[in-house]
C-alpha cells in the first residue's frame, strides 16, 4: 500500500514537480540518499539543514542531523528544524507525515526514483529546478550524461554479454541474490550485464542453489568493505552452488562499491568502472 | 448482587476492605493527576521545542497570533497524538486486566484470543498486498487500508477462535487458548509467505509496523477509532464484579448468579475490538497490557472494582510519557515506542517482581 500511496503522492506531485522554484530556500531538508547527493554534487549543500538516516554520502552529510528512516519520517521532527524546502525522495512517507507538513505549508519536491539512468538525469534536473540552480543542474547532468553515453556506447559494442549473480549477503552459506527492481539490478545491467535472477523474482532473496546452477553465472558481484577481499572470494566460489558454475570454474569474482546499488550522480561513473571489471580493460 | 460482592472476597475483613478502598482511591487520585500532567507534557514537549504552545492553543478561538506552524504542530499533530496515545494505553491496559480476569492467568494479554496475530496478519497483507488492489479502491480507503486490514485481521481471528472454543453455548477457556496457539501458528505461517514476497521498502514498513508507533495519529484516524477503543472503557465497569466472582473458578461464580456466558462473550468480543482498533491505530506496542494491571494488583490487591478504571489512568499514563520519550530521545528523528515501553517497562517490571517477591506470589 506504501508503495501505491507513493506512487499517488508522485502522480499527484509529478507534474508541478517540474516548475517548482524555490531559489531562496534556505532551510531544506534533503530525504533520501541519493537526492543529499545530488545537493551536495551540485555545490548547494550550505543550503541543507538535515537530512535523512539513508544520506550517508559524502562524509559531510553525517554531521547533519538526522530526521530518520526516509520511509518513517515524523511530521514535528522535520518542523523542528524550521525547514523552508523538503526535497524527498519519491517512495518517503508515511502519508501523514507528508499530509501534516503540507498543512504546515511546507513546499515538499519529489523526486523519482527508480533505477535507470533516465531516473538520474531527471532527479538531477528536478534538484536543480528546485534549488534555482538549473545552470548547475545541467552541467551536472550533461556531465552524468555523458558517462551514462559512454557507458552505452561500450556495452552496445559488446559481442556477447556477461550473466552475472548479485549476492547481497550469504547467511550460513544462503545465498541472498538480486532479482529484478534492485538498485544491482539497475547497474549490472547499465554497465552490460545480464542479472541472472532478473526473471525470477524482484528484491533480494534467498536463492536455491540448484536454482543457482542452473541459472550458470559467468561473474558473482558482491559489494566491496567488508573483510578480506581474497578470503571473500574463495569463500563464495568455494560455495557447492556456484562452484559448478562457470563463475566458479573460471574464478568470475567482481566487487562494487554499495554506492553503486543507489542510483545517483555517481551511477554514471560507478557503471563505466563495473563495466571495466565485468569485460576487462580500462579502454 | 451485594451479597455476590460479599462472597467475591469472602476472606477479606472489613478492616482490610477499607484499608484497600482508601489505597485505590489515592491511587487514583495520583494517576489522575499524573494523567493529567502527561497530557500537558505531551502537548507541550516535543522535538519542536521552539513552539510556542500556549498562542498555538489559543489561535484558532482567535484568543492570540500564532504561526501557521505552531498551530499545525499543537493542534494537528500533538493534540491528535495526545489523545490517541492516551485511549490507546488505556485500552491496551484495561484489555490487558480484563483478559488475565477472564482467563485467570498472570500472562493473559489480548494475544491470547488471537486478535494481536490476527491484527498483525492483516497489516502485513495490506502493506505488501494492497498494491494489487484496483486503484479506485486504492485511493477510496487511502491511508486506512492498514489500519482496515489490521482491525480485522484481529476482529475475524478471534471470532474464529471464540467459534471454535464455544459448543453448546458454553466457551471453553482452555480450548480458547489451545486453539489460540494453533491458529497463532497459522497466522504466523501465513505472514511469513507474504513477508518473503515483500520488496525491501515493505520489509523496513513491516519490521516499523511491528514496533508501533503513535506518530501516525490524525484527527480523522483518532475519531474513527475511538469508538472501538472506548468500547472496552465503558464496558470494563460493569466486568468488574463478574470478573471478581470468576476468581473463584466458573462453577462458584455461576452458582453466585453471575452469567459467566454472557459475560465471556461480552468480554472477548469488546477486547478484540479495542485492541483491534488499538493495533490498527499505532502498530504493536507491547507490554502495557502486561505489567500495567500487575503493578496496580501489587500497589492495590486484585479488587477488579478498583482494578480497572486505575488500569486505563496508568496505561494511558504509561503510553504518554513513552510516546513523549520516542519523539524526543533521538529528535529530529523518532523513536518507536514499542521499543521504548518494553525498555522502560521490562527492567521496572523485574524489579517490582524481585522487591515484593516474597509478598507476592501472582
Amino acid at each position: 500500500m506504501i508503495r501505491s500511496i507513493a506512487f499517488l503522492a508522485a502522480t499527484l506531485f509529478a507534474p508541478s514537480a517540474h516548475a517548482e522554484t524555490y531559489a531562496d530556500a534556505s532551510r531544506i531538508v534533503t530525504v533520501g540518499g541519493p537526492v543529499t547527493e545530488i545537493v551536495y554534487a551540485l555545490g548547494e549543500e550550505d543550503r541543507i539543514i538535515a537530512r535523512d538516516t539513508t544520506s550517508v554520502f559524502p562524509a559531510e552529510a553525517n554531521a547533519l542531523p538526522d530526521v530518520g528512516y526516509m520511509r518513517r519520517l515524523s511530521a514535528e521532527g522535520v518542523l523542528s528544524v524550521a525547514p523552508d524546502l523538503i526535497i524527498a525522495r519519491s517512495t518517503s512517507g508515511p502519508i501523514e507525515a507528508i499530509d501534516q507538513l503540507k498543512s504546515a505549508s511546507i513546499p515538499i519536491v519529489f523526486v523519482e526514483d527508480t533505477f535507470t539512468a533516465e531516473a538520474v538525469i531527471e532527479a538531477i534536473n528536478t534538484v536543480g529546478t528546485a534549488l534555482g540552480a538549473t545552470e548547475k543542474s545541467e552541467a551536472l547532468a550533461a556531465d552524468v550524461q555523458a558517462d551514462l553515453d559512454r557507458l552505452a556506447a561500450k556495452v552496445s559494442d559488446l559481442e556477447a554479454q556477461q550473466r552475472v549473480l548479485f549476492i547481497l549477503s550469504m547467511d550460513g552459506g544462503r545465498v541472498n541474490a538480486a532479482g529484478s527492481g534492485t538498485g544491482a539490478n539497475g547497474i549490472i545491467e547499465l554497465a552490460g550485464g545480464i542479472n541472472v535472477m532478473a526473471d525470477s523474482y524482484s528484491g533480494y532473496k534467498l536463492v536455491d542453489a540448484e536454482a543457482i546452477i542452473q541459472a550458470a553465472p559467468d561473474v558473482v558481484l558482491m559489494m566491496d568493505g567488508r573483510g578480506n577481499h581474497s578470503g571473500r572470494k574463495e569463500e563464495v566460489l568455494g560455495l557447492p552452488a556456484i562452484a559448478l558454475t562457470p563463475a566458479g570454474q573460471n574464478e568470475g569474482f567482481v566487487t562494487v562499491p554499495g554506492a553503486a546499488l543507489g542510483f545517483g550522480p555517481r551511477t554514471g561513473q560507478l557503471g563505466l568502472e563495473l563495466h571495466d571489471s565485468l569485460y576487462g580493460g580500462a579502454g | 448482587m451485594a451479597a455476590a460482592e460479599h462472597i467475591a472476597q469472602p476472606s477479606a475483613s472489613r478492616h482490610v476492605q477499607g484499608d484497600r478502598r482508601r489505597r485505590v482511591l489515592a491511587v487514583r487520585t495520583g494517576l489522575s493527576v499524573a494523567l493529567v500532567l502527561a497530557m500537558l507534557l505531551s502537548l507541550g514537549w516535543g522535538a519542536a521545542s521552539d513552539t510556542r504552545v500556549i498562542p498555538a492553543l489559543l489561535a484558532p478561538l482567535g484568543l492570540a497570533e500564532a504561526s501557521l506552524r505552531d498551530t499545525v504542530i499543537v493542534w494537528d499533530i500533538r493534540f491528535p497524538r495526545m489523545l490517541t496515545g492516551a485511549f490507546v494505553g488505556a485500552s491496551l491496559a484495561v484489555s490487558g486486566a480484563v483478559m488475565q480476569g477472564l482467563f485467570r492467568n498472570p500472562l493473559a494479554d489480548p494475544g491470547l484470543i488471537g486478535v494481536s496475530a490476527g491484527a498483525g496478519f492483516g497489516a502485513v497483507a495490506a502493506i505488501v498486498l494492497g498494491g494489487l488492489l484496483p486503484v479506485a479502491v486504492q485511493a477510496a480507503v487511502g491511508y486506512y487500508l492498514v489500519p482496515l486490514a489490521a482491525f480485522f485481521g484481529g476482529w475475524i481471528t478471534t471470532i474464529v477462535l471464540y467459534a471454535v472454543a464455544t459448543r453448546g453455548g458454553r466457551t471453553s477457556i482452555a480450548t480458547m487458548l489451545l486453539a489460540g496457539i494453533a491458529l497463532g501458528a497459522l497466522t504466523g505461517a501465513l505472514t511469513g509467505i507474504i513477508v518473503y514476497y515483500a520488496t525491501d521498502d515493505q520489509l523496513r514498513d513491516l519490521t516499523f509496523w511491528g514496533l508501533g508507533s503513535v506518530a501516525g495519529a490524525n484527527w480523522d484516524k483518532f475519531w474513527t477509532a475511538l469508538p472501538l477503543i472506548a468500547a472496552c472503557l465503558i464496558v470494563a465497569p460493569f466486568l468488574a464484579r463478574s470478573l471478581n466472582a470468576l476468581a473463584l473458578g466458573e462453577a462458584a461464580a455461576t452458582h453466585m448468579g453471575i452469567p459467566v456466558q454472557r459475560m465471556k462473550n461480552i468480554a472477548i468480543l469488546t477486547v478484540a475490538g479495542s485492541v483491534g482498533a488499538s493495533v490498527a491505530v499505532t502498530g504493536g506496542i507491547g507490554f502495557v497490557g502486561i505489567v500495567v494491571p500487575h503493578l496496580l494488583r501489587l500497589a492495590q490487591g486484585p479488587d477488579h472494582n478498583g482494578l480497572l478504571l486505575n488500569s486505563a489512568l496508568l496505561g494511558a499514563v504509561m503510553l504518554l510519557v513513552a510516546d513523549a520519550m520516542a519523539r524526543t530521545v533521538i529528535a529530529p528523528a523518532e523513536m518507536p515506542i514499542g521499543i521504548i515501553t518494553a525498555i522502560l517497562g521490562g527492567p521496572f517490571f523485574l524489579w517490582i517482581l524481585l522487591r515484593n517477591r516474597n509478598v507476592v506470589d501472582l
